[in-house]
């Protein structure tokens, strides 16, 4: 069985204004709008148009999360993903205990390929999918924006400070996508509705093994200064001497 | 120009924390409509509505609409590729039964969808609600034969459907319609008239139009009781079938819908239902149709709402009355002034309130055809019949004064077009007028739902507003719950004298009608407001963290009970001032 995993986060939706708490713990998330992370919606996307092309047989959809993350997993399930598993935590998971998590998940399923976003728009970490290669042992090819399978290969084009570089990685391999790889389907109404007969696993953290939990620590959320007004100079002059007192010149 | 944003947390906190319909819809066998399920399907209706319609609207509205050439309409640019999208993601059928291919959504899952649809681009979603009207008309009375050949393609909207009932002369009064329709010998009819306003009747956006058109066989007797109703596709077999639109209406708004004159020359058609019964078919889909313009009130005032919010934040103009907020501006946000947060609040307290009503008529009608014991169904029925016209009619005439204080908050930019909401005004228009004008709708109201029934439907809905006030309301809402009591003696009251007067003269009844309507109206919403006070109260009180949402509900209910509600008594003083003060007038009288 040819078989594509694609980790798929709940997140903060990005269309959501975010507010920190008072107390500076953290982000406002009740009642705040859940989404699947829209990197991960890419990667679910080309897995399924490579299944589409006729060059796999199996898109598992996984997840990392507390219960409620059966909604995202539900959503790319509608998408179109067969199955789906929930590792299911409370916990904070940072993105080495994801990688470990992800690892036993990819020694269970043994996909050809696995495919993540780059990063997660709630910690924008993007180091999950590198870690995941790494314990794993095989070929990553980050930030891809076309995916392209040739045999026991895959042709990835990246998209690199310079421009763009094509690479190419033995399978099974690790991918992650960025923005302009493709844009995700519609979900079908029907589909939708068809999601819910679909599989979808539920296991506890502690089964995999791997213990989360902080290991970094975070002492203070602060939202951004708001900007303070601006400064009206008389002439180049003035701005010289301005630019001059803040040590910019 | 503002994009329209689906109002999802306000959707959800009707459907699941007042209405909890996942509770009424499990007690009527569909487990499996759950809570994770609509908010899925909101979503994904949320984000056709954002970004695939809401930037077709103005569209619609600045292309100056459908074209007429050589007999065929265009439609403006991007609706066809939105509205086959829309197919094939499955939205078109998505009320009908699974049996021919639908979606089967309760309706009230169906509704909050088509709420974002009628927000983001009204115009064009009437193309698909008038063929959801007539799959349903279809598969009530259509034959099995109809059925199959018809009915597939009109689910998955391969084909859309129309009614055809308005004539030159005959509009309200239907019993005066002269299109005929004669018997051939192969069962069929052919349909000879013309009909007009007719919406959506000839587009570019599907392969074949199917008309449903009333029409008078030859033998027919007089009235409304000589009305049938037919089937007459555009096409049959591929090929013209005598039925044309002769040309487009210029008007006020909903520029993107094609209102057509459609002429039916000796076109072919099959009955559909009984001869001479058609006005009963009409009936079966009327509470859909009637519902669905309240939808359209309902959307726009959304839309309306979210736009003078936004501009209110924005819009640097005079200084707060006990002194300036934001010093370092040149002015402070128009919404320092008491008088632009008075328009705001309006907006705010009855659209919000009014959802409530909609969405809980809407769950009736699930409740109508689903609820286990019969006693259940019954009172459904019942209550159903009674909303339907105020729904209709209240929702329709506030969305004219949500769109109006929308552009009135926004002064000259509200008046000119760059930001759209002069477009939202007079769009809200049309729907006070169709499917029944606001006056038809308080004749049926009054007549037929409440003196048809001895006032029992009132007391039904009575009873169920009364239980509200014995159920623990927090302490600080008794006045409010006070107010609403004593709205309810006056409305049995209301009734009953109405009731007397017009058992001795029919013109009693027409007169008071839309007063009593509109009474009936604001104690609804009063009642709305009350469930959802009460909800937003337990919330804060349990600490959630979404104080601003639940806050800013119990500050739109007060509001409400202060400053909206008023008005009913205004209605109830005009209702009960009886018909001699409207006298049948010589036109001298009125004239100067
Ligand atoms: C944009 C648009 C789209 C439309 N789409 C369709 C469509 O798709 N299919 C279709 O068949 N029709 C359609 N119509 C027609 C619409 O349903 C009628 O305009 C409406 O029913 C009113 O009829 P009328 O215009 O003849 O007004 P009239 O019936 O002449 O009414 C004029 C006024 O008199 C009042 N009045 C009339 N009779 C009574 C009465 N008995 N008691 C009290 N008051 C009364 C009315 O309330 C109204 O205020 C459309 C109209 C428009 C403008």
């Amino acid at each position: 069985m040819r078989r594509i995993m694609v980790c798929v986060k709940r997140v903060v939706d990005y269309n959501v204004r975010i507010r920190v708490k008072p107390d500076g713990t953290g982000v406002v998330l009740d009642g705040v709008k859940m989404s699947v992370n829209p990197f991960d919606e890419i990667a679910l996307e080309e897995a399924l148009r490579i299944k589409e092309r006729g060059e796999a047989d199996e898109v598992v959809a996984v997840s990392i999360g507390p219960d409620d993350a059966q909604q995202q997993l539900r959503t790319a399930l509608a998408m179109g993903a067969d199955r789906a598993i929930l590792v299911k935590t409370t916990d904070v998971v940072e993105p080495l205990a994801a990688a470990q998590v992800f690892l036993t998940l990819v020694q269970k399923e043994q996909p050809q390929l696995v495919i993540l976003g780059k990063q997660a728009i709630d910690d924008d970490a993007a180091q999950t999918g590198q870690m995941l290669a790494a314990l794993w042992d095989r070929p990553q090819a980050t930030f891809a924006s076309k995916v392209e399978l040739a045999g026991a290969a895959a042709l990835v084009t990246r998209e690199v400070d310079a421009g763009l570089e094509t690479i190419e990685v033995d399978l099974p391999a690790v991918v992650t996508t960025d923005l302009r790889l493709n844009e995700p389907r519609y979900v079908k109404l029907p589909d939708i509705m068809k999601a819910k007969k679909k599989p979808l696993d539920v296991v506890e953290l502690a089964s995999t093994g791997v213990s989360a939990g902080e290991t970094l620590k975070s002492v203070l959320v602060e939202p951004p200064k708001p900007r303070s007004k601006g400064v009206m100079v008389k002439d180049v002059a003035g701005l010289v001497d301005a630019l001059k007192k803040k040590g910019l010149l | 120009m503002y994009e329209y944003r689906a109002p999802r947390r306000d959707i959800r906190f009707v459907l699941h924390e007042v209405l909890e319909v996942e509770k009424v819809l499990a007690a009527g066998g569909r487990e499996d409509v759950n809570r994770e399920l609509i908010d899925s399907i909101l979503d994904e209706g949320a984000r056709f509505a954002e970004n695939v319609l809401s930037p077709l609207n103005w569209q619609g509205d600045w292309h100056g609409g459908p074209r007429l050439e050589n007999g065929r309409v265009s439609t403006p640019p991007g609706f066809r590729e939105a509205y086959r999208q829309f197919c094939t993601d499955g939205w078109a059928g998505m009320a009908a039964d699974p049996a021919i291919g639908g979606q089967g959504l309760p309706d009230v899952a169906y509704i909050a969808v088509g709420e974002m649809l009628c927000a983001s681009a009204m115009a064009w979603r009437m193309c698909s609600g008038l063929s959801e009207g007539a799959v349903l008309a279809l598969s009530r009375h259509g034959s099995a034969e109809l059925q199959a050949r018809f009915l597939g393609r009109m689910v998955t909207g391969e084909w859309t459907g129309t009614m055809c009932l308005t004539e030159p002369h005959s509009g309200t009064d239907l019993g005066i319609m002269r299109t005929k329709a004669e018997p051939q010998a192969d069962g069929s009819f052919r349909i000879t008239g013309t009909k007009i306003y007719i919406s959506w009747g000839e587009h570019d956006m599907a392969d074949n139009i199917v008309h449903l058109v009333l029409a008078k066989l030859p033998d027919a007797p007089s009235g409304t009781r000589g009305i049938s109703l037919f089937l007459v596709p555009k096409l049959l077999d591929g090929r013209p079938n005598g039925v044309s639109c002769a040309s487009l209406e210029h008007k006020l708004g909903i520029h993107g819908s094609p209102t057509c004159v459609m002429n039916f020359e000796g076109a072919q058609g099959w009955l559909v239902g009984q001869p001479n019964g058609g006005l009963a078919c009409m009936f079966t889909m009327m509470n859909h149709a009637r519902l669905g313009v309240g939808l359209q009130g309902l959307g726009l005032s959304e839309r309306a709402l979210q736009a003078s919010i936004a501009f209110a934040y924005e819009r640097l103009q005079g200084r707060a009355p006990r002194g300036a907020l934001e010093r370092d501006k040149m002015a402070d946000p128009i919404i320092v002034h008491p008088d632009v947060r008075r328009m705001i609040l309006t907006q705010k307290a009855m659209t919000e309130g009014q959802r409530l009503l909609c969405f809980y008529a809407y769950l009736l009608i699930d409740v109508e055809q689903h609820a286990p014991d019969e006693g259940t169904r019954k009172r459904a029925a019942e209550l159903v019949a009674l909303l339907v016209p105020i729904v209709k009619s209240f929702l329709t005439d506030w969305a004219v004064e949500n769109t109006a204080l929308a552009v009135q908050v926004h002064g000259g930019a509200g008046y000119v077009r760059d930001t759209g909401v002069e477009q939202y005004y007079r769009d809200a228009k049309i729907a006070c007028i169709y499917e029944g004008t606001n006056g038809i709708q308080a004749l049926d109201l009054l007549g037929r739902k409440v003196l048809g029934t001895a006032g029992q439907s009132v007391k039904t809905m009575i009873d169920e507003i009364a239980a509200l006030l014995k159920s623990d309301l927090p302490a600080d809402f008794a006045p409010w719950a006070q107010r609403l009591q004593g709205l309810l003696a006056q409305w049995a009251e209301l009734t009953k004298t109405v009731a007397e007067r017009s058992a001795k003269d029919p013109e009693e009844l027409a007169a008071a009608a839309t007063d009593y309507l509109n009474f009936c109206g604001y104690v609804l919403v009063a009642w709305c407001w009350l469930r959802m006070a009460r909800v937003a109260k337990r919330a804060l009180e349990a600490g959630s963290g979404e104080r601003a949402f639940y806050e800013g509900k119990l500050v739109a209910a007060r509001f409400y009970f202060e400053r909206v509600l008023p008005r009913a008594d205004a209605h109830a003083a005009g209702a009960r001032a009886g018909a001699a003060g409207i006298p049948m007038l010589q036109r001298e009288q009125l004239e100067a």
